[in-house]
């Protein structure tokens, strides 16, 4: 009997919203991240939503089945920004989190703590976010990353080779058909031209079963039930790994407690492990116990968004391209100013989420409601945004340094 | 299908919009065989016009019949009726109403329509009239209500209550926003449900091209220096909320002080926004332009890196969407009709002086906020055509033919 793995991953994340911060507010004001409770914008109004919503029910779920079920496992990756929103806002949920991991059966995977796209603009910024997002990680969950997860899942040979280089064991990319070709994500790969790291890819399909098409009654499937989710990987004879990778949010706020999310998850464990051989495995434990049955190459750079699932959500307009690119061009003289709420502030405008927010895709065709912004706009999104960095600078200025 | 349009205007001799989109609604309505269009205009010119058969109400020359006022000055037709009534021997726009009921009444006597179809307050008398005589279903269509053009104050009453009543006795009222529609239903009580919004537009081919050599060369020359221009054409009257857009350029300036606002337009602010923009000390970079058509008018729009419309409250607002096709991306008030159809642009509330000042100062700062603006704006403009309105109105009109045979 084969052993057959469902790997359960969550990424928890949050980003420091700006408010709207006008061309009257830079040089003024310098806090970009404190809208008024009320507004679309506040950052603490919408931690403690989610996580009355999301955050604090889940983990109630997750640890009634930790105890409920010794086979059950995840992964969990967490981001620096989110933690110190929990910290500030939501400590009953920070705490609830940290239960989660001292089951011992929750691994957390490493990223930048800042949910940066760092790694495509400057390898220095990039390694360093790594390592604050380490030392975060094992202040608060006692964990050091052996798996390691760029954000928004964008991939290629060279992150992998950087992974390998510094010692990680594992790494998660999309599932990409262009990428596997012919090959199903349902089994453990290896980067090429890497040493001794291995590959997990999502398996899209069913992660979107439960992350996009669970509550839409027109889908086929409609409704989905553990017992039917269990059958269907069951059908895979030779699979040895179902990875299973989503946002967290997915769980009450994403999808709505209304939805029976809850109750889907509640029932997958009884239901998988009734059949001999099914296991659930953290992502370091499939990499242990599975050889790779293929090398894969990735020369461009794959993301987990969208149907082109590149980067033109994130930097394929105008606006985000150079807002990007004048944010990174300012590193050296960030860094060597030493002030840390100077050099946080301009992090936090790293944060990929920002340049999210920018994207003209979906706008055009006035499908606003598609739109996962807390602004009206793009525009809106580019003008607080630019404002912002227009303040930057001007601290920069006002600190002698030349621009 | 025989309609009967009653209209005030018609380009070239149209002082707005009204003009306009009573133009672009018959020529594609015409497209469609069994549509038979007479349109009655209260004046005599040659508009050129092949599509359908255009009728003058009166044997009056279009200088002449503009001596009562455009189709705008509602507000102040008293005053018109005084001044201009006595000295020059010509008509009030009152009187005016009243000749072109009677002409009609009398040119189509011996006719038979399917529908009457008539085009804002000053024609809407001589619609009732015909419902009257002839009973033939008449189709109101609202391009703006009073309250607009008096921005947002109410009026001049007598056209207030021909809008009042006629409005209810109508067989059907267009509107030609949701923004409109409210107001049609908050200041006449009209229900709801009796007023069908038809959204004007624009047809991307029928802009005429822009030549190579911009008219505007004080404006050219600047931009080389790095200047950035916004621009604004419209009538220069209360309705369309300049002086809020002068406060907000005062902000800007300071900012940005590389900034030229164009206005372009004329009307009975003109004066008053000149000294406004002088007090404020912003006058060298506030150039006014006055009234232009053809070429100036096009190159207004082409030379400005944002088109603004300010407006206190805009039933639609075309030149937005004109703007675009010329090349320049807009803002537009929250209190008009094309941000309900135009995704791509910056919205601000009118009285919003502050956030005015910080969207334009973005734009003013950034080049591709300008260009993403315009790309997007323009694959939304290209997919905009007057013919979803025509559909919108075929289907109106088959619905009263048939309920006034049956």
């Amino acid at each position: 009997m084969n052993k057959k793995a469902i790997v359960l991953y969550l990424h928890v994340h949050q980003p420091y919203r700006i408010r709207h911060y006008t061309v009257f507010d830079s040089a003024v004001y310098h806090n970009y991240f404190d809208a008024s409770y009320e507004s679309d914008t506040s950052n603490e109004r919408i931690l403690k939503k989610v996580a009355e919503k999301s955050y604090l029910p889940t983990n109630a779920k997750l640890l009634e089945l930790l105890n409920n079920h010794q086979e059950f496992k995840l992964s969990l990756s967490i981001t620096g920004t989110v933690l110190e929103q929990l910290e500030m806002w939501a400590p009953e949920a920070l705490e609830s989190f940290k239960a989660l991991a001292s089951s011992g059966r929750v691994e957390i995977v490493g990223e930048t703590y800042h949910h940066s796209l760092a790694f495509f603009y400057s390898k220095a910024e990039f390694a360093r976010q790594v390592d604050m997002h380490k030392q975060k990680i094992y202040d608060i969950f006692g964990q050091t990353p052996a798996v390691f997860r760029n954000t928004e899942l964008a991939y290629n040979n060279e992150l992998a080779k950087w992974a390998d280089d510094n010692g990680y064991k594992g790494i998660l990319a999309e599932g990409w058909d262009p990428i596997l070709g012919w090959r199903s994500p349902n089994y453990v790969y290896s980067p090429i031209n890497t040493n001794n790291l291995k590959l997990l890819m999502k398996n899209y399909k069913l992660s979107d079963d439960i992350a996009f098409r669970f509550a839409n009654h027109d889908w086929t499937e409609y409704p989905l039930t553990a017992d039917k989710f269990s059958h269907w990987l069951s059908e895979d004879q030779d699979a040895t790994n179902f990875n299973l990778f989503m946002d967290y949010e997915t769980f009450g706020e994403h999808q709505w407690s209304e939805s029976g999310i809850f109750d889907f998850l509640d029932h997958l464990p009884k239901e998988w492990l009734k059949t001999e051989g099914h296991c659930f495995n953290t992502v370091s434990e499939v990499i242990d116990n599975f050889t790779p049955v293929d090398q894969i190459d990735t020369p461009y750079t794959v993301t987990w968004a969208d149907t082109e699932r590149d980067l033109s959500a994130w930097l394929g307009n105008p606006m985000q391209a150079s807002t990007i690119t004048d944010l990174y061009s300012l590193e050296s003289q960030i860094i060597e100013t030493n002030d840390w709420s100077l050099i946080e502030d301009w992090r936090r405008l790293q944060t990929s989420d920002h340049f999210y927010y920018m994207c003209t895709k979906w706008f055009n065709d006035g499908d606003i409601h598609a739109y996962f912004s807390p602004y009206k706009s793009p525009y809106e999104a580019y003008m607080n945004f630019a404002n912002a960095f227009r303040d930057i600078r001007y601290r920069l200025m006002e600190k002698g340094v030349n621009l | 299908m025989k309609v009967l349009m009653l209209g005030w205007e018609l380009p070239p001799y149209n002082s707005g919009g009204l003009g306009t989109a009573c133009y672009h609604l018959t020529k594609a309505l015409s497209k469609n065989q069994s549509v038979d269009i007479e349109f009655i205009l209260p004046y005599e010119a040659d508009h050129k016009i092949d599509f359908m058969k255009v009728t003058a109400a009166s044997k009056q020359d279009i200088d002449t019949f503009l001596l009562s006022g455009n189709a705008y000055d509602s507000t102040y037709f008293y005053n018109l009726a005084k001044s201009q009534s006595s000295n020059l021997n010509g008509l009030s726009l009152n009187e005016q109403v009243n000749l072109y009921e009677e002409a009609v009444a009398s040119l189509v006597k011996d006719s038979q329509y399917d529908i009457v179809h008539a085009h804002d307050w000053l024609t809407f008398r001589a619609a009732l009239r015909l419902k009257a005589q002839k009973k033939w279903p008449i189709i109101l269509h609202v391009h703006s209500i009073e309250s607009d053009r008096a921005g947002t104050k109410h009026g001049n009453p007598l056209a207030r209550e021909v809008e009042a009543i006629s409005l209810m006795m109508a067989d059907r009222v267009i509107a030609v926003s949701e923004h409109t529609k409210r107001k049609i239903h908050e200041d006449y009580n009209i229900p709801l449900d009796k007023i069908e919004v038809v959204h004007n537009s624009i047809d991307i081919n029928d802009i005429e091209p822009l030549d190579l050599d911009n008219a505007y060369k004080y404006i050219s020359f600047m931009k080389k220096f790095g200047y950035r221009v916004v621009v604004n054409v419209g009538r220069l009257t209360i309705q369309k909320g300049l002086p809020n857009l002068l406060n907000a350029a005062k902000k800007v300036i300071e900012k940005a002080p590389k900034t030229i606002f164009l206005i372009v337009g004329s009307g009975e602010q003109y004066f008053e926004l000149i000294e406004q923009a002088t007090s404020l000390n912003i006058g060298a970079n506030v150039l006014f332009a006055d009234f232009q058509r053809g070429k100036n008018w096009r190159d207004a729009f082409s030379i400005g890196d944002l088109f603004v419309m300010p407006s206190v409250s805009e039933p639609f607002g075309i030149t937005p969407l004109e703007s675009v096709a010329y090349g320049t991306p807009a803002m537009v008030s929250k209190q008009s009709g094309v941000s309900e159809v135009l995704n791509n642009c910056l919205k601000v509330d009118f009285w919003d002086i502050d956030e005015m000042a910080n969207q334009i100062t973005s734009v003013m700062l950034s080049d591709p906020l300008r260009d993403s603006l315009l790309i997007n704006a323009s694959s939304e403009v290209e997919k905009f055509s007057w013919d979803n309105a025509s559909n919108k109105l075929l289907n109106i009109y088959s619905k009263h033919t048939s309920e006034a045979m049956a």
